[in-house]
């Protein structure tokens, strides 16, 4: 673990959240068996350090942008879990309206600026994001969230450049969960050590044990004071690890990967390491552990029955939202 | 004949061009180690090794243009879009290049390159990826667009489709990969053009393709209960279209309602109903009437879903209204 050089309030919030993104998946995943939620569902399990690192790191007013794995993202941003567990089962209560599904959860006013379901479609927009803040010349700064697959798609390259060329305050976030689907990094990318890719920018960048939520956090703060205070984009690759399939329609281990090299990740868990370093700093009890654990529960299942409860959206509501 | 299922008589058909010509090879995201994302290449990377099947990395706008490079200068490549959504990034080289290279330079190449995959929706999947691309695809001189709606045909248009000197954009649908189908031991070709009468009638001619022929079957059905014979006919290829089919069917009929999975807006329906209007309006007793998805990007949930997407209910009730009962 990395040292920690927050205080105990944030070191708790990140613990908190990174169990109820956990819990929250896990219900999830029932609820997808139960058939409450359809379409394609891409669960976070094992790389919520790096969402709730990067998170922990930002300011109120800073954005947040993401591919179709979102659902830990979303909630790191301070969305209540009620309204996210509502879209999965697409209830007008939704924060999407029932029109966005798993992989497209979006909320404006937290700052989080969507799941996207086009592999390397979010780069460029989260670039012109950072080029309003530049051009309006607010104080914020965007981190934009994608998988090591996305690295391959020419928005990504595009993107890079313009920001480093225009000094916009933005920050790309390699979530490296070693595979795009079935594909491992050494199939598709020519290099193994993604954050060289700045360099053909001439773009600072910074490679984080992405099970670390301390590191992730470091690493971030570095970046965004980059951008905040000097305009300056950065690359960090997080690597990190998916424990649970591509999506739903995934199984854990098919042929791509091994059972044993599964349970070897596992235990990287970056809750448990976070746990255990919590208790050891005294930080945090097992008393309190227990209490958050139940605190979370309790928190989920209601998210599950507002949801169930919730009505379906109207048939009219179709119509809506097309055009301004 | 053996009863198989859509993809596996599309994974034959590649496989025995694949036999055939040594210059086919089948490129795209997961088609080899993990045998496709829908499974269609299922077992073609272990029969023809990595050199013959490659994985791409996430680069639709690369390797579509690297597929088109290599049939300038002699190979024959399929190229898998995971879905035909994926395919919009890759629209430049498929719209700028593939389809233009041979006219631009005088007839100097040609392009025998299939641009396959799933189109349209398949379930919740929401707006970026529901998309039925048709039309866009048809709007472009230079391209061949087919589209099956059977095992049967899928084999014998895919092949066709291999073996055709020109770009092929061939359009499968993720919900019909698991229909079943018989399909003959023995070779047979479908040729580019050619429609095909799913259901002879002569009352009201219906036009439809991919899943939507399965949803004319059903309305079908249900028309027939009531002595109305409808006529169900699958152009198979969308560009270039067998209008004379088409045309004679209305002749017969003086009716048509067309059903297609797209947006209404300068859809294929609209070029089909032109058709029929300039080749046989005074065989028209009745207004062509178009049922597609509405005009509406795709929503997640399902109750919303259901009622932008073409239904049988909807097939029937416009049928009945160019009927006038
Ligand atoms: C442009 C595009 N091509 C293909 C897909 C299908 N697809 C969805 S997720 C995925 C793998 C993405 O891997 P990565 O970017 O590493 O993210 P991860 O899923 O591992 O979080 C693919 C190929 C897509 N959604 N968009």
């Amino acid at each position: 673990m990395a040292k920690a050089k927050l205080d105990k309030e944030k070191l708790l919030w990140m613990y908190r959240m990174m169990l109820l993104i956990r819990r929250f998946e896990e219900r999830t995943a029932q609820m997808y068996g139960m058939q409450k939620i359809g379409g394609f569902c891409h669960l976070y399990i094992g790389q919520e350090a790096v969402g709730v690192g990067t998170v922990a790191a930002m300011k109120k007013g800073d954005y947040l942008i993401s591919a179709y794995r979102d659902h830990g993202h979303i909630l790191a941003m301070g969305t209540d879990p009620k309204p996210v567990m509502a879209e999965l089962f697409g209830k007008a209560t939704g924060v999407s309206k029932g029109k966005g599904g798993s992989m497209h959860l979006f909320d404006n006013e937290k700052g989080y600026m969507g799941g996207h379901g086009i592999v390397g479609g979010q780069i460029p927009l989260a670039t012109g994001m950072a080029f309003a803040i530049r051009y309006k010349k607010s104080n914020q700064v965007v981190v934009c969230s994608f998988g090591e697959g996305a690295v391959h798609q020419g928005a990504f390259h595009e993107s890079l450049n313009l920001a480093k060329l225009w000094n916009l305050p933005v920050v790309y976030l390699i979530e490296n969960n070693r595979y795009g689907m079935g594909t491992p990094l050494e199939r598709a990318s020519a290099v193994w050590d993604l954050s060289q890719k700045a360099c053909s920018y001439d773009m600072a960048r910074a490679t984080v044990d992405g099970m670390d939520v301390l590191q992730v956090n470091e690493a971030m703060k570095e970046a965004i004071e980059r951008a905040r205070q000097e305009n300056q984009p950065t690359l960090i690759e997080a690597r990190t690890y998916r424990f649970r399939g591509h999506s739903m329609s995934d199984p854990v281990h098919s042929h791509y990967r091994t059972k044993e090299e599964v349970e070897e990740q596992k235990e990287r868990d970056p809750i448990s390491s976070f746990q255990a370093y919590l208790l050891d700093k005294k930080i945090l009890t097992k008393k309190m552990a227990d209490t958050i654990e139940d605190e979370i529960k309790k928190e989920v299942m209601d998210a599950v029955k507002f949801a169930e409860e919730s009505p379906l959206p109207s048939l009219e509501s179709r119509f809506s939202d097309v055009y301004a | 004949m053996a009863e198989i299922t859509f993809r596996e008589a599309l994974n034959q058909a590649m496989a025995e061009e694949m036999q055939r010509d040594e210059n086919v090879y089948l490129m795209g995201e997961e088609v080899g180690y993990y045998n496709g994302a829908y499974k269609v290449s299922q077992g073609l990377m272990e029969k023809f090794g990595a050199s013959r099947v490659i994985d791409t990395p996430i680069a639709e706008l690369g390797f579509a243009g690297v597929g088109i490079g290599s049939a300038m200068v002699g190979l024959r490549p399929i190229i898998e879009m995971m879905t035909f959504n994926f395919s919009i990034l890759a629209l430049d080289q498929i719209i700028n290049n593939a389809a233009k290279l041979r006219y631009m330079s005088g007839g100097q190449f040609k392009i025998p390159i299939v641009f396959r995959g799933p189109g349209g929706s398949a379930h919740m999947l929401a707006a970026q990826h529901s998309q039925c691309l048709d039309p866009w695809f048809c709007n472009v001189p230079g391209l061949i667009v087919m589209t099956p709606s059977t095992p049967y045909d899928g084999k014998g248009m895919l092949k066709t489709a291999i073996r055709d000197d020109n770009p092929v954009i061939f359009i499968e649908s993720e919900s019909m990969y698991g229909f079943k189908g018989e399909v003959p031991e023995e070779e047979y070709l479908i040729p580019i053009g050619v429609g095909d009468i799913k259901r002879g009638g002569s009352d009201i001619t219906l036009v439809a393709w991919n899943k939507m022929v399965h949803v004319a079957m059903e309305a079908a059905a249900i028309l027939e209960k009531e002595d109305i014979e409808a006529e169900v006919i699958d152009p198979r290829t969308l560009k270039p279209l067998d209008e004379q089919m088409i045309v004679t069917s209305v002749e017969k009929t003086n009716r048509c309602v067309v059903i297609e999975e797209g947006w209404p807006y300068a859809g294929v329906g609209a070029e089909i109903a032109a058709r029929i209007s300039a080749l046989a309006f005074d065989s028209l007793d009745a207004p062509i009437l178009r049922v597609s998805s509405e005009d509406l990007p795709m929503p997640y949930a399902h109750n919303l879903e259901k009622e932008v997407l073409p239904s049988v209910d909807k097939v029937v009730r416009a049928a009945k209204k160019v009927l006038y009962i």
